[in-house]
């Protein structure tokens, strides 16, 4: 089990690749020409990481981020949620790259293979930026009345985030 | 605009904070450290980013989408069973959840949101069962491979980037689950 999951990136791209290959599609092209997009998708998030990482690195500095997680420490040990990722919970649903920002801190501050890391890429891995999904499809759908829809997907989001510890707990430790 | 308030707000917080606990100095250190360390964060998450979406341009260009999309068909239309019959619905929603299962983001938002004008036709200006279904299945996060973060992991020096699988799957299984629950039990308790 594993070998299975560390062999699963070089076996999904072999697969990928002879799948493709298979249904004729230039394979190397594809690769190519998407390898290219991904530096798109890298300059885009550049400006907002810039930004964002360095109001987290200024939020963690000062020991507001310390404060917050002993303030809400006993509700979310309760909940077996790390307190460390406090800042992660409060930003996820409403900001994609805030939340990448303040994810990639706890990863790098406490170590990508630590408790808090993993949870913290659990967490970013498992859930959406709500609000702007919300957002986005009531506002080119033209709805106003959005009755129910914002609680139930702030379930799923708390769900998320509990699940993401718990799962951390369960494979790792 | 709710960015900027919220960047301010962390900013100020941190100067006002740091301040009342003597940690001014550290916070005018960490103010010239973490733009250099974003910078530093995206180069070394290139490589592994850039791969992976070279692979999912390969999946995309090889149908791979198209087929899932077969397979998730019969599910689906129990899940949203007012639009069961509604072939162009029904396209759309299974092309949608295909793209996100593949992390195929950038092609399920106009799937989805194309769903979703056509399932409003019903119901204009009112977010109906169905409707509500869907939003709430895109705001949980069911992508398969989550490279971003892989590669942030890699980026800080972890030699299996890729062992958080197992718990992603489980936790996006979970918080999917969570959603549907939700809004399969809300719409009998709503009223209006």
């Amino acid at each position: 089990m594993d070998l299975l999951v560390t062999m699963l990136v070089p076996l999904i791209m072999a697969g990928v690749a002879l799948y493709a290959m298979a249904r004729r599609v230039d394979v190397y092209d594809a690769l190519v020409q998407g390898a290219g997009e991904g530096l798109g998708v890298l300059l885009r998030i550049v400006p907002s990481l810039v930004a964002l990482l360095t109001a987290v690195y200024m939020l963690r500095a000062s020991g507001a981020l310390e404060l917050a997680a002993q303030a809400l420490s006993p509700l979310l040990s309760a909940l077996g949620i790390p307190p460390e990722t406090v800042a992660l919970l409060l930003v996820r649903p409403v900001s994609g790259s805030a939340a990448l920002g303040v994810g990639a801190e706890l990863i790098t501050a406490y170590g990508p293979d630590s408790l808090v890391g993993r949870t913290a890429a659990v967490m970013l891995g498992s859930t959406e930026t709500t609000f702007y999904t919300i957002a986005v499809y009531f506002g080119a759908a033209g709805i106003a009345k959005t009755r129910y829809a914002v609680p139930a997907a702030l379930c799923a989001d708390l769900a998320g985030f509990l699940a993401a510890a718990w799962a951390v707990r369960v494979v790792f430790y | 605009m709710a960015m900027a308030v919220l960047w301010t707000g962390m900013v100020a917080a941190s100067i006002l904070c740091g301040l009342a606990m003597g940690n001014g100095p550290a916070v005018a250190a960490a103010a010239m450290e973490g733009a250099a360390a974003a910078v530093e964060l995206c180069l070394s998450m290139a490589g592994m980013l850039c791969l992976w979406m070279g692979v999912m341009e390969v999946m995309k260009r090889s149908g791979l989408s198209e087929g899932l999309s077969r397979l998730l068909r019969p599910v689906l239309k129990r899940l949203y069973p007012d639009f069961a019959g509604d072939r162009a619905v029904m396209d759309n929603i299974s092309a949608n959840v295909s793209a996100n299962l593949l992390g195929l983001g950038n092609a399920a938002t106009p799937l989805g949101v194309q769903a979703a004008r056509l399932m409003s036709r019903r119901t204009p200006g009112t977010a109906s069962d169905s409707l509500c279904m869907l939003v709430v299945c895109n705001t949980a996060s069911i992508q398969l491979i989550p490279t971003t973060v892989a590669s942030v992991r890699q980026a800080a020096g972890c030699a299996a980037p890729f062992d958080i699988l197992p718990a992603v799957w489980l936790a996006s299984a979970l918080s999917v689950a969570a959603g549907i629950t939700a809004a399969k039990v809300l719409a009998r308790l709503w009223r209006g």
